[in-house]
């Protein structure tokens, strides 16, 4: 030690170090504990769900006759019958109307399995009564028994027969409480965003709305469905269950999620570019109208597609205005009873059969892909159209 | 006719006839300034103030009628209403044209109408809020007649008697709220265990350690987590994290219930993780560098200008951040509802089933009881309650927010 100054670390020094590095893996321990519960969803939820995208069909021969119209599930044989759903049988005699040269022929069809057949085939559960599952060896040794994609799931509306369940009709009363969403709370909510950022005057009356948008995006979503129940249903008498009443509740729950972004996006158009329209003559409304607003349509457009997106998860105010209903076929209209999306996801969850366990996770996946298409067409727009100044 | 033939009606006929007196207003104008007379705003200007006084007593015959209506007041045929708007905006539209003259200032007219309706549409979101209050009130009043407030703040036995009827019987329902709000608060308690570190941690490393890189990447990702629906949290609990709950707790020789109150609050947890961590982030980001500076300069470590300069000038936001995710744990239903029980129960230990006040008011009000029964209007009660405590705490972490943000501006 020439130099008379100690270069190396003291214990006390040591254990600082020490303590530095500990709290450091605490924070980067939290980090990854967030991003593995995410992982740990993500890979549960495609484990669960990803089977009840394709289903058990069986190529069997469908007698059509006078007889088997009648008591459709004799249009196959005897030992097959069982094994199929439910749901072919109820189209016979429709198939039949429809296409009257049917009648009295015999078609190879590949036709959908029975809940029971498809989840013992999945590896679900064992419970399938033994001589089926003789008849299901045997077919399966012919080659007539595969996997088929689960159009069904798609393209038809709820059943009480799980092989027949799709999401269709909540699709549709998805969409339906998308458009009043988008007509009522998109106007509202930038006109609102307009007055406050670029008409109000600084007083008390203007911070007390501004306070009271802040609390409205934290107002449990639960008492917009209270709002929803007494206000709509029971006041205005817009009927219960129907898109327009879930529209309407989840406008007031997407108003402040539009009115604080559109904010944020008028915010960043610099004060140049409205005393420059000013300055040649504009009036206030006229330099917003032609200037600011063009600017900030990126911004406001993102915002309102995040808004639609957390109203098109939003399940619990739904609950209290009925929209839980079983709804086999589409709504046709605004004002009749419909589902949405996470409300037959809901629903299906407290189904007891299993077959609906995978039903729910696949509805799962489908909504989940919808939100992050929307969420990522938001970051998108934003990232490719703001303008930075 | 029906409503919508009706609207169709009205509608169908007033856009084109607002179309005729843009034309028209615009026409004079344009005739006005060719003869040489000025006008003092541009012929447009003219023309979108004739079909605005043209299209504005049309609208408030109809919205009158619409209301009447509504209140159940005796209104005219939908025929004759509609001819009195027709009549309205023919008045509206002579009284306009004849106001059009140089002197008129269409422009001003035009800019004081666009304020006004920009300032009556933020009204909306005071009217909401008020729509929330009254609709809750009254109810909640309502029950408040028949069951004491006493009893409802201090009984402990939750037990209401299904009623199908109005009118029927219901004496022996007890309406102890206790309870639902012991349950409420434990699985808050559970949520808040879990967000609070693991997002106050996460937002610390963003902000002091991560790199540029590491940060653009993991904040995104943790957004995620907000974004996925309550619905899907609800079967997460339910299906995956109960079990295995009951697993573990097996393991351990414990006994724990498949609808145990620690599995929706940890889901619950790891849902409000990336509400703390963002603001938290924010207050974080928001502290000036000299004060970090100012520690480096006096020796100390990282880790120790974090515990001891930045957390405690961000304490007021972090403070904040809290008060919103605790604001978020209680009034959150489908979790509780899909992942929690039903049976309300006081007890301490979270691996038994408890209930939460959002369960029993989706249960009180998705059942097929009476409109009016006792058992329907307290669940309007617990709105009530739960309505005060989280604007409370909403409030409160604005205000908390806003002074901070002020203190370093």
């Amino acid at each position: 030690m020439s130099q008379g100054i100690t270069l190396a670390p003291s214990r006390q020094l040591k254990k600082r170090y020490r303590a530095e590095k500990r709290f450091k893996a605490y924070c980067i321990a939290a980090l990854l504990l967030a991003l593995a519960f995410l992982v740990v969803f993500f890979s549960d939820m495609i484990r669960q769900g990803y089977s009840a995208f394709v289903q058990t069909e069986i190529k069997v021969d469908v007698t059509y006759n006078e007889d088997t119209v009648k008591f459709t599930n004799e249009s196959v044989t005897e030992d097959v019958s069982p094994l199929i759903s439910r749901a072919f049988y109820r189209t016979i005699p429709r198939q039949v109307e429809a296409n009257p040269d049917l009648m009295n022929t015999t078609q190879t069809r590949w036709l959908t399995a029975t809940a029971h057949v498809d989840q013992y085939r999945k590896g679900y559960s064992d419970r399938l009564d033994p001589e089926l599952k003789a008849t299901l060896d045997r077919l399966e040794s012919e080659g007539r028994v595969s996997y088929g994609f689960n159009s069904g799931l798609f393209f038809s509306g709820d059943s009480k027969i799980p092989s027949n369940a799709g999401l269709w009709s909540a699709f549709v009363g998805s969409f339906y409480v998308m458009i009043v969403v988008l007509v009522v709370s998109f106007p509202i909510g930038v006109a609102t965003a307009i007055y406050l950022e670029e008409f109000a005057p600084d007083n008390r009356f203007t911070q007390g709305i501004e306070i009271n948008i802040n609390n409205l995006a934290a107002v449990p979503s639960i008492l917009f469905g209270l709002l929803g129940l007494a206000i709509f249903i029971n006041f205005f008498g817009v009927p219960r269950s129907s898109a327009l009443a879930g529209g309407l509740t989840l406008s007031l729950m997407t108003l402040p999620v539009i009115i604080i972004s559109t904010r944020a996006a008028l915010k960043a158009v610099p004060q140049n570019i409205r005393q420059g329209a000013q300055a040649v003559g504009a009036s206030r409304w006229q330099a917003i109208r032609d200037h600011v607003l063009p600017l900030s349509l990126p911004g406001i457009l993102t915002g309102t597609i995040i808004g639609i997106a957390q109203a098109i998860g939003e399940t619990a105010p739904l609950l209290l205005i009925g929209m839980i209903a079983y709804i086999p076929d589409a709504p046709t209209s605004m004002t009749e009873a419909a589902t949405v999306l996470p409300a037959q996801i809901y629903t299906w969850s407290g189904m007891p059969e299993g077959a609906y366990v995978s039903l729910t996770a696949a509805g799962i996946l489908v909504l989940l892909t919808l939100l992050i298409t929307l969420n990522a067409t938001a970051v998108i727009l934003r990232n490719r159209f703001e303008r930075r100044w | 006719m029906e409503t919508s033939q009706v609207l169709l009606v009205f509608f169908g006929g007033l856009v084109p006839m607002a179309a005729v007196a843009f034309a028209l207003g615009r026409r004079k104008a344009l005739m006005s300034d060719a003869s040489g007379s000025r006008m003092h705003s541009l012929p447009s200007q003219y023309g979108v103030y004739v079909a605005t006084w043209m299209a504005l007593p049309a609208l408030a015959i109809g919205v009158v009628a619409a209301a009447a209506a509504l209140f159940g007041l005796q209104v005219p045929s939908a025929p004759f209403v509609l001819s009195f708007a027709l009549f309205g905006a023919a008045v509206g539209l002579m009284l306009a044209m004849r106001k059009v003259e140089p002197t008129l200032r269409a422009r001003n007219a035009i800019e004081k109408f666009v304020y006004w309706t920009l300032f009556s549409a933020s009204l909306v979101s005071i009217l909401t809020t008020f729509g929330i209050i009254i609709s809750i009130l009254f109810e909640a009043l309502k029950f408040f007649s028949q069951v004491s407030v006493w009893e409802f703040v201090t009984g402990t036995n939750w037990s209401p008697v299904a009623t199908f009827r109005p009118g029927q019987e219901t004496a022996d329902s007890q309406f102890g709220s206790v309870p639902l709000f012991a349950g409420t608060f434990m699985i808050t308690l559970v949520a808040m265990s879990v967000a609070i570190p693991v997002g106050l941690l996460s937002a610390i490393y963003m902000s002091e350690y991560a790199s540029y890189r590491v940060r653009t990447l993991a904040k995104p990702v943790l957004e995620i987590l907000a974004g996925i629906p309550t619905v899907v949290y609800g079967f997460f609990a339910a299906i995956t994290v109960s079990p295995l709950v009951v697993e573990v707790a097996d393991f351990f020789g414990l006994h724990a219930s498949y609808t145990n109150a620690l599995a929706p609050g940890m889901v619950m947890g790891i849902m409000i993780i990336p509400f703390i961590s963002s603001l938290s982030d924010d207050v974080i980001n928001s502290i000036p560098n000299s004060l970090r500076e100012g520690a480096y300069a006096l020796g100390s470590t990282k880790s120790e200008t974090i515990k001891q300069i930045i957390l405690p000038a961000a304490f007021p936001g972090i403070m904040a951040a809290s008060l919103l995710g605790i604001s978020r744990a209680l009034g959150e239903t489908m979790i509780v509802v899909m992942a929690a029980g039903l049976r309300p129960n006081l007890t301490w230990n979270p691996l038994e089933d408890m209930t939460t006040v959002t369960v029993r008011i989706v249960d009180a009000l998705t059942g097929d009881q009476a409109f009016d029964s006792p058992e329907t209007l307290a669940a309007f009660a617990l709105g009530l309650v739960l309505f005060v405590v989280t604007l409370t705490l909403n409030l409160v972490s604005i205000i908390i927010i806003r002074k901070f943000r002020q203190s370093y501006e």
